[in-house]
């Protein structure tokens, strides 16, 4: 698929229109995240509209988003950026098996008080 | 009154508590949770993308089940919450993905969203009512200092759960007030723990919990209560500054008397 072909994936995944960004930046401001990632939440959002795709499958920001919605909630614009993380982060593990974990890794990760919600909301985030 | 009655998949296993005092509180406050029969796990997280049909299946089919009962929906845990509220508000308002679930489920009459999704919380506050909760209080829990820690997935994308104001929440201090306790507001109690990053990058949910425990140790706080087994997980490996963590069904049970009653089951 080509990099316009990806761009308008993600776009059709997340239903965000990256368009409607004004570069306020509230969404970077308010991620409990922004220090752990590469590309900000307010510069994905730059990064789809000039599909420069390989540099978000290769972020790591994909995986330090915890889907918490403070920048979904707090953008003035309803851009939904913490949508348009996500469907770049499925972009990866749908077409390209970047999957971010696998079940071999669990045992060593796994401790007595390690709830069933924690495994099986990484699994569904993690994992295609 | 009776609702039907979605656990999750924690509370089955390592929330087990959490389960438990909601269903003994329930009894001595008269109303019933009628557990769904053959329910499956709501995959914890919600599925993001408007073209994910599969993952959002086993939350309709919940949702269905309460609608073929004519009963509204509760849950305890916040992720069961926000996950089955957030795919009834599709199958109600997203033409395609009601559609094509439907298409998946071949019902004898499709789900469009009827059942009414409640929170445990929402049943003692717009149910029972704050007022009702503390007439049946035996035991106040005069003098405890309590942080509510309502994380991220109760409140937010505010629009969709309308659990409480997203920014500024009252749900849970008004709980405390009820149960005799004070409540101690601080700045972090809405945001993240970290969630699901506990699994692979630990030191990263600690440093997350530290600015939460620290803000309710500072703010006053002897104790934080949550409804999330994930959030609960989470604020235990906080490192800096510790603070108990309960779950609100567990000093629900306390203030009504039945904590003892409620063990035993």
């Amino acid at each position: 698929m080509s990099h316009r072909n990806y761009s308008e994936k993600i776009k059709e995944i997340s239903g965000v229109n990256p368009y409607k960004c004004m570069k306020c930046g509230k969404c970077s401001a308010t991620c409990p995240s922004y220090n752990e990632m590469d590309i900000k939440p307010h510069q994905f959002v730059s990064y789809v509209l000039n599909e420069d795709i390989e540099a978000l499958a290769d972020s790591k920001s994909l995986w330090k988003c915890l889907s918490c919605f403070a920048c979904v909630e707090r953008c003035p614009r309803d851009v939904k950026p913490g949508k348009l993380i996500d469907a770049a982060r499925q972009i990866v593990v749908r077409e390209r098996g970047g999957d971010y974990l696998s079940a071999d890794e669990i045992p060593e990760l796994l401790d007595e008080e390690l709830p069933q919600q924690l495994l099986v909301s990484a699994f569904r985030r993690y994992k295609r | 009154m009776k609702y039907s009655y979605y656990p999750g998949c924690t509370l089955k296993n390592k929330a087990k508590d959490l389960d438990r005092y909601a269903r003994t509180c329930a009894e001595v406050l008269g109303f019933e949770l009628e557990e769904i029969e053959n329910w499956q796990c709501c995959g914890g997280v919600y599925p993001l993308g408007n073209d994910e049909i599969a993952t959002k299946l086993s939350s309709v089919r919940v949702l269905n089940d309460a609608k073929e009962k004519g009963q509204e929906l509760v849950t305890v845990c916040s992720a069961c919450y926000h996950v089955v509220k957030r795919v009834n508000d599709d199958m109600k308002h997203v033409d395609d993905i009601r559609t094509r679930a439907n298409n998946y489920m071949n019902l004898s009459e499709p789900y469009s969203g009827e059942t009414n999704v409640l929170h445990y919380l929402e049943v003692l506050r717009d149910k029972i009512g704050f007022d009702k909760l503390k007439e049946k209080v035996t035991n106040p829990l005069t003098g405890k200092k309590i942080g509510a820690y309502y994380g991220c997935l109760l409140l937010r994308p505010g629009k969709v759960m309308a659990f409480d104001n997203p920014e500024n929440p009252k749900i849970m201090e008004d709980f405390i007030r009820a149960l005799g306790a004070e409540p101690v507001v601080y700045p972090y109690r809405n945001e993240c723990c970290g969630g699901y990053i506990s699994l692979k990058e630990k030191e990263m949910a600690k440093s997350m919990c530290d600015t939460i425990t620290e803000s309710a140790k500072g703010f006053g706080a002897d104790m934080l209560i949550t409804a999330c087994p994930l959030c609960m997980y989470n604020l235990n490996k906080a490192q800096k500054e510790t603070l108990p963590v309960y779950y609100f069904t567990e000093l629900l049970a306390e203030a009504l008397g039945v904590k003892e009653e409620a063990e035993k089951k």
